[in-house]
């Protein structure tokens, strides 16, 4: 099983030089810390900069600059700044590649349920349904399986929905799956010590598992 | 050049009464209008409907109005962090609209830009979308959204001049630059006023049209909700 940092370093694996990537919060925002110097990519926060890097300095401090999840960040030489209409208008433009974000459950045909747990979290959805609704490359990280043990890969989400048939990958603590066009979670990878068997157990949406499944490596 | 100037957040916001609606600047506790705040905060106003990406937290910003029930209505994105609006939420003693961040800030662009409603994908699908117009465009479906404008506008900048003139920093613009031309009336407070010509015209980011009153603020706490530094 994978925890959160080798879920993180997992998916920092799917990045390619030449990309502008937005990371939500959570686990999403860790894949920076993965990202191999040798490419050349951009971080987007949707609140209205391109070029996030690392977090400050305790002198460097600067509560004028801030991620989207409102923590104290810098920026990389490069980098601009914009208002909000700006940004949103970049990604549903469709101008940013790739969108990692985190999830409560997900549907075999794509569906993404991550913003609200009725009658109990109401935080709002902030910009989650812009991004899936308009990115080209959706990957998801989470956990697979509930504290309970119920899956979280499933026929359908249960719980409101984020945005319908957009999540084109998935790196739980379990495996790496792709969501295939015609339905269904597609098992790519295998997280190191887990078995085929208990992946079929834990997902209860369609799984295609075709021919031997490889455990992940990590090396690069 | 005509001079928007006003002494300070008091005399900026005299006329606005129970019943307004407000725009507040600002992403997370970031660009958010302090003073003005500060001034709504010791008036004796309720009802008001506020339109604001974040809600602030339970002591700082938006938060405070909300613990003195001056707020009926909120207009967000994300308002986590906020003990006291998810209680109010929850009880059914606030009325809250919750809406895609994107779709926040193009309904707040269009209310100033002219633009009465437009298409979005964001929300196709999910609860937003309830009792919305969808369209398909080239085999995509779109849900019809409408603008947003405001009697008050009360944005903060970093520098600003006395023909209301605007530039901000870092990431401080957010939200502040859509809802200065969203306002019939909109309020500018500035870490920095100077007098007009003293700013260059190449470097302005919001200009002087949209603004009508302008002041010097003071005092800035500019708070910092999570703050994280290199290990």
């Amino acid at each position: 099983m994978l925890n959160k940092d080798q879920i993180a370093q997992r998916i920092a694996k799917e990045v390619k030089n030449g990309q502008y990537i937005n990371l939500g919060i959570g686990i999403p925002t860790l894949v920076a810390n993965y990202i191999p110097d040798e490419l050349e990519v951009v971080l987007q926060s949707e609140n209205g900069l391109l070029g996030i890097g690392p977090f400050p300095t305790e002198e460097n401090v600067d509560a004028d600059l801030i991620n989207a999840g409102k923590q104290t960040i810098t920026m990389v030489k490069g980098s601009s700044l914009f208002s909000s209409a700006e940004s949103f208008g970049m990604i549903r433009g469709g101008h940013v590649h790739l969108t990692i974000l985190g999830a409560m459950e997900v549907s075999e045909n794509g569906d993404i349920a991550n913003w609200k747990i009725p009658g109990k979290m109401v935080k709002g959805m902030g910009g989650a349904m812009d991004l899936v609704a308009s990115a080209k490359n959706i990957i998801v990280a989470m956990q697979h399986c509930s504290r309970d043990g119920k899956s979280k890969l499933l026929k359908e989400c249960s719980l409101p929905i984020t945005g319908i048939k957009c999540v084109n990958k998935i790196v739980s603590d379990l495996a790496v799956l792709e969501v295939l066009p015609e339905g269904g979670f597609k098992l790519l990878e295998r997280a190191p010590g887990v078995s085929v068997e208990e992946i079929k157990k834990k997902t209860e949406g369609r799984l295609v598992i075709e021919g031997e499944i490889p455990e992940m490596s990590f090396g690069s | 050049m005509i001079n928007k100037t006003v002494k300070d957040a008091d005399e900026a916001i005299r006329d606005i009464t129970s019943n307004s609606v407000l725009m507040l600047g600002g992403f997370g506790l970031s660009g958010i209008p302090e003073n003005c705040i500060t001034a709504l905060l010791k008036k004796d106003i309720s009802e008001l409907t506020c339109i604001s990406n974040n809600a602030g937290v339970d002591d700082f910003g938006i938060g405070l109005m909300l613990k003195k029930r001056m707020v009926k209505k909120m207009i967000s994105s994300y308002v986590g962090e906020n003990a006291e609006f998810e209680r109010q939420l929850l009880s059914g003693e606030l009325e809250v609209e919750l809406i895609p961040q994107g779709t926040l800030a193009e309904r707040v662009r269009a209310g100033g830009a002219g633009i009465p409603a437009f298409f979005t994908p964001a929300g196709v699908g999910t609860e937003v979308a309830d009792g919305k117009e969808i369209r398909e465009f080239d085999g995509k479906l779109y849900l019809m959204e409408r603008c947003l404008k405001a009697d008050f506008s009360i944005i903060k900048a970093w520098k600003g001049d006395t023909a209301g003139n605007l530039i901000f920093k870092g990431t401080a613009r957010n939200f502040n630059p859509m809802m200065a031309a969203a306002g019939k009336i909109t309020i500018a407070e500035v870490e920095e006023l100077v007098p007009a010509g003293e700013l260059d015209p190449n470097t302005i980011h919001t200009p002087g049209i949209y603004v009508q009153r302008i002041f010097q603020g003071k005092d800035y706490e500019k708070r910092i909700e999570q703050k994280t530094v290199r290990k």
